[in-house]
């Protein structure tokens, strides 16, 4: 009895030490802020990467890029930051907090107004027109205030001569996801989300949408940067050049995505 | 300074606590004296909200209220109007959130009081409920009153319940906490800096005024 006992103790040290050896430990990491609009392109993006480098370990957080603009004026401890607007790299460079000439555009974000496939609203039909449905009691978009696609949703609807008509109709979403999440769960009647979320495997097949014609508000030129206290420039540099590069390229037009160059 | 989120929060704030006024106290009067079983189960559920994060309750609510929820569609059904992004939706919230800081010291003072003198009362033929409006509430004043003080200051601090089901509407949703968060996001630090001190100075009150009550000393 004692010697089953004893060499089932020992199996059990030996499968903990086996686990605890079993994957080769990264030697790189790279931690990365992204807008919210990139949830699940940029994850399929960084599963990529991964592969392509054993050795590099990214995490990425998610979250509006105003948001993550305030965090990072205050050095929060990012190595890369994928904005949803190219203006936050920018000013992150001109305050001296990212390298000078090391911002770059990775991609152009499209908006659409998504409605669940339930909903009665033709938006395919009527386009923006089908928020002035009285069937329509909340409208939900990212705050304008800190999220590029709240921005882009806000100037959209004025330039498309709807917006006094739903002003009193709106609710914001903390970011562009919690907008997306609001519209999906029925919260509210219709969403101003990213084309990209809506191609998402989440969202894909739970509703329609109409693009907003892109001529309706300001380019979302959603641009990168390397904060100058990144830890491993080396991997972020290896990280960032994969986005822009092919592989990353494809996944983001596969993501609704406009390319610069394209 | 934001007044309108001001107001606002306030408005909650009371709304709140009148309603755990009318719902708590009979619910912890139940709980001081009842001797069922199985009422440390209902003990344990008031004080969730105590341990669960405000995203597990937000969640929750949001979900609860929906249009597509029991809830949801009854209030639907009944004002036309939708309860996520509402001051009503956000009220329920904030009840569920405050549960615990209500129910709790009320059951504690209740718990307090001598059931003899309960039992005199009811023995001298004074009616149940006029033996808690006379004996029972009098005897257990502090803690109720410290039951609704912090149920006011909770509900004033009050963010990740309201970030989840509140939508940030301007003059309905945009509570204290939520239009400090804006003014920080926005690098707003002045206008932040105001409200948040303000918040700070009237939670101070508040909490001085808790433990005051709580000092024997005043007493007489």
């Amino acid at each position: 009895m004692r010697a089953v006992l004893s060499s089932v103790c020992l199996a059990a040290l030996l499968g903990l030490s086996g686990c605890s050896s079993a994957p080769p430990a990264a030697r790189h990491e790279v931690s990365v802020a992204a807008a919210a609009d990139l949830k699940f392109a940029l994850d399929n993006v960084v599963t990529a990467f991964e592969r392509d480098h054993p050795d590099i370990n990214v995490t990425v957080s998610y979250g509006s890029s105003g948001n993550f603009f305030a965090q990072l004026s205050n050095r929060v401890p990012f190595d890369v930051f994928f904005s949803a607007d190219i203006d936050y790299p920018r000013q992150l460079v001109a305050q001296g907090l990212a390298d000078r000439g090391s911002e770059f555009t990775y991609a152009v974000g499209r908006l659409v107004v998504w409605v669940r496939k339930d909903s009665p609203l033709d938006v395919e039909r009527f386009g923006v027109k089908a928020l002035l449905a009285p069937s329509v009691r909340q409208v939900a978009i990212a705050n304008p205030k800190h999220a590029p696609y709240g921005r882009a949703a806000e100037a959209a609807l004025k330039s498309l001569g709807v917006y006094d008509a739903v002003k009193d109709r709106l609710v914001y979403g903390e970011n562009i996801a919690q907008t997306a999440q609001f519209a999906e769960s029925g919260s509210a009647d219709v969403g101003l989300i990213a084309l990209s979320l809506a191609l998402s495997p989440n969202l894909r097949d739970k509703g329609r949408y109409w693009e907003v014609p892109t001529d309706a508000y300001p380019r979302l030129e959603q641009g990168g940067v390397i904060l100058s206290w990144a830890r491993d420039k080396e991997a972020a540099a290896a990280l960032c050049d994969y986005v822009k590069g092919a592989d990353g390229r494809a996944v983001l037009r596969r993501y609704g995505f406009v390319l610069p160059g394209d | 300074m934001d007044w309108s989120a001001i107001g606002l929060s306030l408005r909650l704030a009371a709304c709140t606590t009148l309603v755990l006024c009318a719902l708590g106290l009979p619910l912890a009067y139940w709980l001081a004296v009842s001797g069922r079983r199985w009422k440390f189960l209902v003990e344990s559920v008031v004080a969730l909200p105590l341990v669960l994060p405000p995203t597990v309750l937000g969640f929750y609510v949001l979900l609860a209220i929906g249009p597509f929820s029991p809830v949801g569609r009854a209030y639907e059904g009944v004002t036309g109007r939708l309860l996520p992004f509402s001051f009503p939706g956000l009220l329920i919230g904030s009840v569920v959130y405050c549960l615990p800081f209500a129910v709790r010291p009320f059951a504690v003072a209740f718990a307090a009081v001598d059931r003899r003198l309960v039992e005199a009362s009811w023995c001298l033929g004074v009616s149940r409920a006029a033996t808690f409006v006379r004996v029972v509430a009098p005897l257990s004043w502090t803690g109720i009153l410290t039951g609704i003080i912090l149920t006011f200051a909770h509900t004033l601090g009050e963010f990740g319940v309201v970030l989840m089901v509140g939508g940030n509407i301007a003059g309905r949703t945009r509570t204290v906490s939520i239009a400090i968060y804006d003014d920080v996001q926005a690098l707003d630090y002045a206008a932040a800096n105001q409200t948040a001190l303000f918040l700070v100075v009237v939670s101070f009150a508040a909490l001085a005024v808790t433990y005051a009550l709580q000092r024997r000393v005043w007493v007489v």
